[in-house]
């Protein structure tokens, strides 16, 4: 295994992560949600994350070359070893917040997904092209409910801020690069994530002033908290997670439909 | 959500990729004609359905009364001479 390909491995496990995590959060409001055609809408969301979640995965297995599978990486890891951002990882909350950390996330996915279509590793930049289909829509019905709710009743404004505020100081570990980002931009395999921050507010911020809400951020400084999920180290949240969404196939080794 | 403000009814119509005409598939419920366009995509057209949709208000629709049937459409039943098959095709029109 060369150097390259392992240092492409927690890069390319931070995005297969986060789409994993983010899809299961979303599927857990598959029979839900606040009508029936959303509730599919949802789960298609969902059910796309899975499916970025298994390519990315398959090539993580393939990078890291001991052999382990998409299932293995997403089933039979322990929490540490997840590189997911941590606010996918946080519950669902209200419809507010799911809709709010959907398209927050979408955007990112966009500016990434644009980004990696130049990236040396011709796999990862095929899963991009054609997961970057699906994130556009996915920007789109989420940030469709962001703008309907923000600048909607009263009641729908207010969850809808309190959602912002919840969730917006977790986007600042997004743009906190490390030694994985380094790395990654060295070698032509993605971009710095810091990088993106600035196309990901011209996503952003248009679709929060049309909403009526405003970022907490407007110059790009947050305070001091960084989550560090990307780093492995998650909210209290994430065991719980993983023990729903693991529990069957530690049960049932090997189980199929 | 109060019931009197239900979101209204939408028909959905959806165009195969083969196809040349939109075929009504059913309908849903949304608040507008953009989040009826979403939701036809998401509730029609998940398993390659589709390569354009329409979406119309349910109220829009002008339908003909199903009491009127006999009226409107049974004396047609005996006008056979209104399909064009008495006529002899040139061998060269092969199929029309």
């Amino acid at each position: 295994m060369d150097a390259n390909s392992l240092s492409a491995l927690p890069y390319v496990l931070r995005m297969a992560d986060a789409c994993l995590i983010h899809g299961q959060r979303l599927a857990e409001w598959c029979g839900h949600a606040p009508v029936l055609e959303e509730d599919i809408a949802l789960t298609n969301v969902a059910l796309d994350h899975i499916g970025q979640a298994r390519a990315l995965l398959s090539l993580a297995g393939a990078l890291e070359g001991r052999g382990r599978d998409e299932d293995a990486l997403a089933f039979l890891r322990s929490e540490r070893e997840y590189r997911n951002v941590t606010m996918l990882e946080l519950p669902n909350g209200d419809f507010a917040r799911t809709v709010l950390r959907s398209f927050l996330w979408a955007s990112f996915m966009k500016v990434l997904c644009t980004a990696l279509a130049s990236s040396t590793n011709p796999q990862l930049a095929a899963i991009a092209a054609k997961s970057l289909k699906e994130v556009r829509y996915h920007q789109q019905h989420a940030g469709d409910w962001v703008v309907r709710l923000g600048d909607g009743t009263e009641e729908s404004a207010r969850r809808m801020g309190e959602a912002l505020a919840l969730l917006w100081p977790y986007t600042a570990e997004w743009f906190a690069d490390d030694e994985i980002d380094a790395q990654a931009e060295a070698s032509g395999i993605g971009p710095a994530w810091s990088s993106l921050q600035a196309p990901w507010r011209a996503e952003v911020d248009p679709v929060l002033a049309e909403a009526s809400l405003t970022p907490l951020a407007q110059d790009f400084n947050y305070g001091p908290f960084r989550s560090t999920g990307k780093r492995g180290v998650h909210s209290e949240h994430m065991g719980f997670l993983l023990a729903q969404m693991q529990s069957l196939p530690r049960a049932f080794p090997g189980a199929v439909w | 959500m109060s019931t009197n403000k239900e979101w209204p009814l939408w028909e959905v119509f959806v165009r195969s990729k083969s196809g040349l005409d939109h075929k009504h598939c059913g309908s849903l419920h949304a608040s507008d004609s953009a989040m009826a366009l979403q939701m036809a995509r998401d509730v029609y057209t998940r398993r390659q359905e589709g390569a354009s949709v329409w979406v119309v208000r349910s109220d829009q629709i002008v339908a003909s009364d199903p009491d009127t049937k006999d009226m409107f459409f049974e004396p047609a039943e005996d006008k056979v001479y209104r399909h064009p098959t008495f006529y002899k095709l040139p061998p060269d029109v092969d199929h029309m």
